[in-house]
């Protein structure tokens, strides 16, 4: 038996007496979705064991060195990780973006105390991290922000506002786009910093959504002070670090959505529309929305996880996160639109418990930002153009 | 396993490429086409292949062959479809060695599998008979007469069915027309008394033919496989075959592609280049992507077949779908952006739509393989 049958025979063995079966069951709210932080609750007992058996044994940052709280997996022991855990439905034990985007930025661009500083308490939940990335005249044209940073002996004075920072309000510490020199061509004079949300000057100021909910927030700097040593990368280089920060950051999103997990889509429509007298779904254009739409996915999911293997075989092409971004998300719009379709008036309560409290058609909502989000469905197109295909001008 | 070429597949594609770009250009499929080539194909060529053990490619080791598997098969067709190179491949070194290998007898296997290895013998499988891929529906009748059966009956869309040696029919010997029970594999000599066979000049200047089957004569050592129960084996042969078309259109679509966004870098209109047009520049991104994830879902379909071949079934349908829509999109796409020289034959597109057309009905076309795939999943 080779190394990684034995890894994945003992995984499995260990999943399955430390996962509890609450754990293995599909997220019906976001309470079920543990983030970590200060001032973090485990909505359930289950949630909070499952999270520190998994956080002890590193699994939480499963590829991450073990001398930053990781697991210390081989990619390919990773992989194996991921694929049980999937056959089995558990649950990602801690969500947090400071895995999923600054943890890899750190690895490649932090020095060493930085390191050291902040990826054990990411690894074990301590702190939960967001992101400062949009202005408000700064989305698709992001590089044209204007927070700025000014130098005050070791420190910097941050004045300005960032908007759709997500979870904000919730948050310990920012990863941050400052401009530190204004007289530099716009992508040439960005620093990337990181700060405490406590720091005296920070506010923060959720925003109403179509869904009802306000998991994005504006966020304002009056006169913050930062240590420079908390820049990470070269000043002025801030927009290397943003940029990769940002593949890893539409990797994350081009996931969005429930892959692989609860009931089939087809059969959730069946259950609301019926089925005519061979069993098929009653509603022919409707199933084939369904089928073409399963197609896609399962393609989807190959090209997902083509795209992993390419990277450990160095083939992959840096830019084709924005290829996933791209696809995932109007797949994930689909999805939602199917769902709602199929849902008919049922999917429309907003309130009632029923609804759970409008769930669907909330969910439905949230979908519309996920080819905003990270960098719009357009700007993933210019990006492929520009950078895989190469075309003149883009 | 990673869902990427390893490296003796690499260097497979890479000697493959070698040998059909060198020999086999699209030129020679037009000149095939001009010249109204007899044969469709050059056995000059078919020799090159089985010199380069590529038409033994599926043939097990003991029978002359190399024994590899549909990844393999499928990087064959990939470059075939970068070309359009018209080749017994399909129908010989993929269907007829899969059907033989999988429902063959010692006899059958010894006394075929090692010719169509060493390039001597063409075969062809014999399935459609209405405009639609329907393999239930077959309905060509085989009757039980003395110590063998009588086909009465006809097949379209026969591949390379007028140079075959070697015809392997799919006939109801049971059932009824929609039923899985009943149906059964027969080999038969394309000269038999009985068989007419007429070569089919296609959109795509490739070969397939129509036979009509009257009071055939075969003999009970003919039949391929379980009588009545020759569906699944059927069905397991024909999704190889799948997963071979869909692998010959991201070939093919690929080619495309490169050629169209080639011709978006030297195109100049209005004082620019059409490349640096934001319509173009989206449609052709979401084209690459589209390739781009339909590559990953064939090679997922062929590395199912190799590997768990009983429950490839609903990845072989994700396959041909995808790679079905794909090639239509990206031959449309191709026309388009290549304007009006696009209409022109001339030009090499056109070849590449008319190819793309005929691999969508190969076997199942988009529509055929959602539906597969809906009933698989219950809805």
């Amino acid at each position: 038996m080779s190394d990684l049958e034995t890894f994945r025979r003992e995984t499995r063995a260990w999943l399955e007496a430390n996962c509890p079966p609450e754990m293995r069951r599909p997220m019906t709210s976001e309470s079920d979705t543990y983030w970590g932080g200060r001032n973090a609750k485990f909505s359930s007992e289950p949630q909070r064991v499952w999270f520190e058996r998994m956080r002890d044994r590193g699994w939480t940052v499963p590829d991450w060195p073990k001398e930053y709280g990781g697991g210390g997996l081989e990619p390919a022991e990773h992989k194996v990780l991921r694929e049980e855990m999937a056959a089995m439905g558990a649950r990602s034990p801690l969500s947090s973006f400071g895995i999923w985007m600054l943890g890899p930025a750190l690895l490649k661009y932090g020095t060493e105390a930085q390191k050291k500083e902040h990826l054990p308490k990411i690894a074990a939940g301590l702190i939960r991290w967001c992101q400062g990335y949009s202005e408000p005249n700064a989305g698709s044209d992001l590089a044209s922000l204007q927070t700025r940073a000014d130098s005050d002996g070791d420190d910097y004075i941050i004045n300005g506002q960032k908007i759709w920072t997500s979870y904000a309000n919730y948050a310990d510490w920012i990863f941050c786009l400052v401009r530190t020199d204004p007289t530099a061509k716009k992508h040439d004079g960005i620093s990337f910093i990181l700060f405490d949300m406590a720091s005296k000057g920070v506010s923060t100021k959720p925003i109403l959504l179509i869904s009802g909910y306000s998991p994005f927030c504006e966020t304002f700097f009056d006169n913050v002070r930062v240590p420079k040593s908390h820049v990470v990368g070269q000043v002025n280089r801030g927009w290397d670090v943003a940029k990769y920060l940002l593949q890893h950051e539409r990797a994350m999103i081009s996931g969005t959505g429930e892959r692989g997990i609860g009931r089939p889509l087809g059969q959730v429509a069946a259950d609301s529309v019926g089925g005519d007298d061979s069993g098929r779904l009653d509603d022919a254009m409707l199933r084939s929305q369904v089928a073409a739409f399963d197609i896609d996915e399962a393609a989807f999911a190959a090209v997902a996880e083509r795209a992993i293997d390419l990277a450990k075989a160095g083939q992959s092409h840096p830019a084709f996160s924005s290829a996933m971004k791209y696809y995932g998300t109007e797949l994930n719009k689909r999805r939602h639109e199917i769902l709602m379709s199929a849902g008919g008036i049922d999917a429309l309560e907003w309130e009632s418990e029923r609804s759970r409290g409008g769930a669907r058609p909330r969910a439905w909502l949230r979908t519309k930002a996920n080819s905003i989000e990270g960098g719009t469905s357009e700007v993933m197109l210019g990006i492929v153009a520009k950078r895989i295909l190469d075309l003149p001008g883009a | 396993m990673p869902l990427v070429l390893t490296e003796e597949q690499s260097m497979l594609r890479d000697s493959a490429r070698g040998l059909i770009s060198d020999k086999a250009p699209v030129s020679h499929l037009r000149s095939l086409r001009d010249s109204k080539d007899e044969t469709g194909f050059s056995r000059e060529l078919w020799k090159a292949f089985a010199d380069m053990g590529f038409s033994g490619l599926l043939v097990p080791e003991n029978f002359g062959g190399s024994g590899l598997g549909c990844v393999e098969a499928g990087v064959v067709m990939e470059e075939i479809g970068r070309t359009l190179m018209p080749s017994p491949f399909l129908s010989t070194a993929v269907l007829a060695v899969s059907a033989l290998s999988r429902g063959g007898s010692d006899a059958q296997k010894s006394a075929h599998l090692p010719k169509i290895a060493d390039g001597s013998l063409l075969a062809a499988l014999a399935i459609d008979e209405g405009a639609k891929h329907r393999p239930l529906q077959i309905n060509l009748q085989a009757v039980r007469s003395g110590n063998g059966f009588k086909l009465n009956g006809a097949k379209a869309l026969v591949v390379d069915g007028h140079t075959a040696d070697l015809l392997i029919v799919a006939a109801r010997t049971g059932g009824a027309a929609g039923e899985r029970d009943g149906l059964t594999l027969f080999l038969v000599d394309p000269k038999a008394k009985g068989i007419a066979i007429e070569r089919t000049v296609m959109v795509d200047a490739h070969n397939a033919a129509r036979t009509e089957f009257s009071n055939v004569e075969v003999n009970a050592d003919q039949v391929l496989g379980e009588i009545d129960q020759g569906g699944a084996l059927l069905e397991g042969v024909l999704n190889i075959g799948r997963g071979a078309v869909a692998s010959e259109m991201v070939g093919l679509s690929e080619e495309v592609f490169d050629r169209t966004v080639t011709y978006l870098k030297e195109r100049k209109q209005f004082g620019k280049l059409i490349g640096e047009f934001q319509a173009l520049q989206h449609r052709a991104s979401q084209l690459y992507i589209d390739i781009e994830i339909t590559r990953a879902a064939v090679l997922k379909a062929l590395q199912t077949l190799d590997g768990d071949f009983e429950h490839a079934g609903a990845a072989v349908a994700v396959a041909k779908a995808r790679a079905g829509t794909t090639a239509t999109l990206a031959v449309q796409e191709g026309v388009q952006m290549h304007g009006g020289m696009g209409m022109t034959d001339q030009f090499d597109i056109g070849f590449f739509m008319k190819r793309a057309r005929v691999c969508q009905e190969l076997f199942g076309d988009s529509n055929y393989h959602a539906d597969q795939l809906a009933r698989m999943k219950g809805y």
